[in-house]
């Protein structure tokens, strides 16, 4: 019995007459209680607008949300407080840094390298900040299994480069990228290195010196905590030189009729009231990661996942992408394709089993081309999630076939 | 929601025979229709005359529903005029967001009835129309628009 079950009351929710077996964990995880009540406690006993207010309940406000940032810098092994800015999600992370670092301090000709696999959130806004600045886009391409080899980060990676772009790992083929051997050879060229974690920190401990990164993007929603909280990490020198992304309330210091002077970091970076529920969510969702320990999370997580693969290779006519023999290091998503078979339609199929998977291009559709797939289902695990849910789930795959009048 | 209503023989029948999927000989309208949040992608080839449609058919990649509602969709529409067409779609259209249920009404729809219970699957909505919306945009000779809902 998973002893973590009891705090997730939505995983008890039926799903057309079954048991939910949820296994769509990279796309948003489940929140347990403590995170739940952490919000309502914000919005029942201390609302206020933090920052502003001279009062008691406002300085009670801006305490917790500067205790919820100090805590995120604690997690994430960064220097300073100032280096955490909130944000919405990764996805607006990750545009703070196209815009405010892309757009003002790269040139025609510059190069941006990033792997193919990229989710669209780490790779349309740099495509945005090339065509305005007349930049361009260096792929890193995979070998087989779905890792990026040193011989190709090193062709890649050349004195034009200037930023590189890698996720820790990928949300479609779950490979865990060598982010610090090339934040090792993209800082040898004076490259700026922008990493989203969105699909690591869940699983895995991130340590921004440990990465060597530049930057770091990550969600909320991912790690347990709720959905609009987001976290950009990045190195005080970069944050002071780089101007304000979106502008407004909170962030200046003097606002005159022709011109303006910025707050210091973090709040240059947080223009408008915050989301402080949303971060005191992220604080407890934080702690809730610690007290299970990451430990705890990856050794459950690759027995699922060894448990899945090993299922998934008895079924026929099942294609999974990426690496399959455990020979490296990958987290639980597992994309796969059934024979004959549009993932929605295998999607809907295990729905009727209460199965939540993932079907489509996963926001990665230059990666599908490169797989030349159309689409993929994707099944990824949580540290709740159990064996039954893997037998449910193999179960319901192998009936797929039988439903669009193939043998099996 | 039982599957058995969704992936009934005719369904099947349709997504594996392929029967309708091919390209046409001189097609007067040629009109691609596109899923994007999903990927589903048909493109639908008419010949017409005298404002019939003489010939249909379609190529591209989809689900079974987006594939099966296109085939049946072309069994239907071959030999009727552009405007009976287009009422074929206003009853579709209106079958899928269950404000048609009547049976004899719906009759004219005929195999594509097979697809009604889609009403009660609204992530699949989408699947079931994109062949329908992607029909009424070539024969009102409208250019390629997005499906998404």
């Amino acid at each position: 019995m998973n002893p973590y079950l009891d705090d997730f009351p939505v995983l008890k929710e039926p799903m057309n007459g079954k048991r939910l077996v949820y296994l769509d964990n990279a796309a948003t995880t489940q929140k347990p209680l403590s995170v739940l009540r952490a919000v309502e406690d914000y919005y029942r006993a201390f609302n206020a607008n933090p920052h502003r207010g001279l009062y008691e309940l406002s300085v009670r406000a801006t305490e917790a949300y500067e205790n919820a940032r100090h805590q995120v810098k604690e997690f994430i092994g960064a220097d300073k407080d100032e280096e955490i800015i909130f944000t919405r999600n990764a996805s607006e992370s990750l545009n703070l840094v196209a815009y405010s670092y892309g757009l003002n301090f790269l040139n025609e000709g510059d190069e941006i390298v990033l792997p193919v696999s990229e989710h669209h959130s780490n790779l349309v806004p740099w495509q945005m900040v090339a065509k305005a600045k007349g930049a361009k886009l260096v792929y890193l391409y995979p070998d087989a299994t779905g890792h990026l080899t040193e011989e190709e980060i090193n062709s890649k990676i050349t004195p034009k480069t200037r930023i590189v772009a890698v996720a820790h790992v990928s949300n479609v083929l779950g490979t865990v990228n060598p982010v610090r051997e090339i934040a090792e050879k993209a800082h040898a060229v004076g490259a700026v290195v922008v990493v989203d974690c969105a699909q690591s920190i869940p699983h895995y401990p991130v340590n921004v010196k440990e990465l060597d990164a530049d930057f770091v993007a990550f969600s909320g929603h991912k790690m347990l905590a709720p959905m609009g909280i987001g976290v950009l990490y990045g190195k005080q020198e970069l944050l002071d030189k780089m101007p304000p992304f979106l502008s407004g309330g909170e962030m200046i210091e003097y606002v005159y009729e022709q011109e303006a002077t910025f707050a210091p970091l973090p709040q240059k970076f947080e223009a408008g009231t915050q989301n402080v529920g949303g971060a005191l969510g992220l604080a407890a969702a934080i702690d809730y990661l610690k007290q299970v320990g990451y430990d705890t999370i990856m050794k459950t997580e690759s027995e699922l996942l060894r448990y899945m693969l090993d299922g998934m290779a008895q079924i026929p006519h099942i294609t999974v992408y990426g690496d399959t023999t455990g020979a490296t290091e990958r987290c639980g998503v597992v994309s796969f394709n059934v024979d004959d078979v549009h993932p929605h339609d295998v999607s809907s199929i295990l729905d009727a089993d209460g199965v939540a998977i993932r079907a489509g291009h996963h926001c990665a559709q230059p990666l599908m081309r490169y797989l030349k797939v159309n689409a993929t289902c994707r099944a990824s695990l949580y540290f709740y999630n159990t064996k039954e849910d893997i037998d449910i789930f193999l179960a319901s795959l192998k009936k797929v076939r039988g439903w669009l009048g193939y043998g099996a | 929601m039982g599957l058995e209503q969704i992936y009934s023989e005719i369904l099947s029948e349709h997504n594996n025979s392929k029967r309708n999927k091919h390209h046409i000989d001189n097609p007067t309208t040629v009109l691609k229709g596109v899923n994007p949040s999903c990927g589903d992608e048909i493109e639908l080839e008419l010949r017409e005359r005298d404002g019939v449609i003489e010939d249909a058919a379609f190529t591209g990649i989809g689900c079974a529903i987006s594939q099966a509602s296109t085939s049946i969709m072309i069994d239907l529409i071959k030999g009727k005029t552009k405007e009976e067409a287009i009422e074929l779609s206003k009853l579709f259209f209106g079958m899928i967001k269950n404000e048609i249920t009547d049976e004899d009404q719906l009759e004219p729809l005929d195999e594509a009835i097979a697809l009604k219970d889609i009403s009660h699957m609204p992530a699949r909505v989408k699947c079931a129309v994109l062949a329908w919306h992607t029909l009424e945009n070539a024969v009102e000779g409208e250019h390629a628009a997005n499906h998404e809902h």
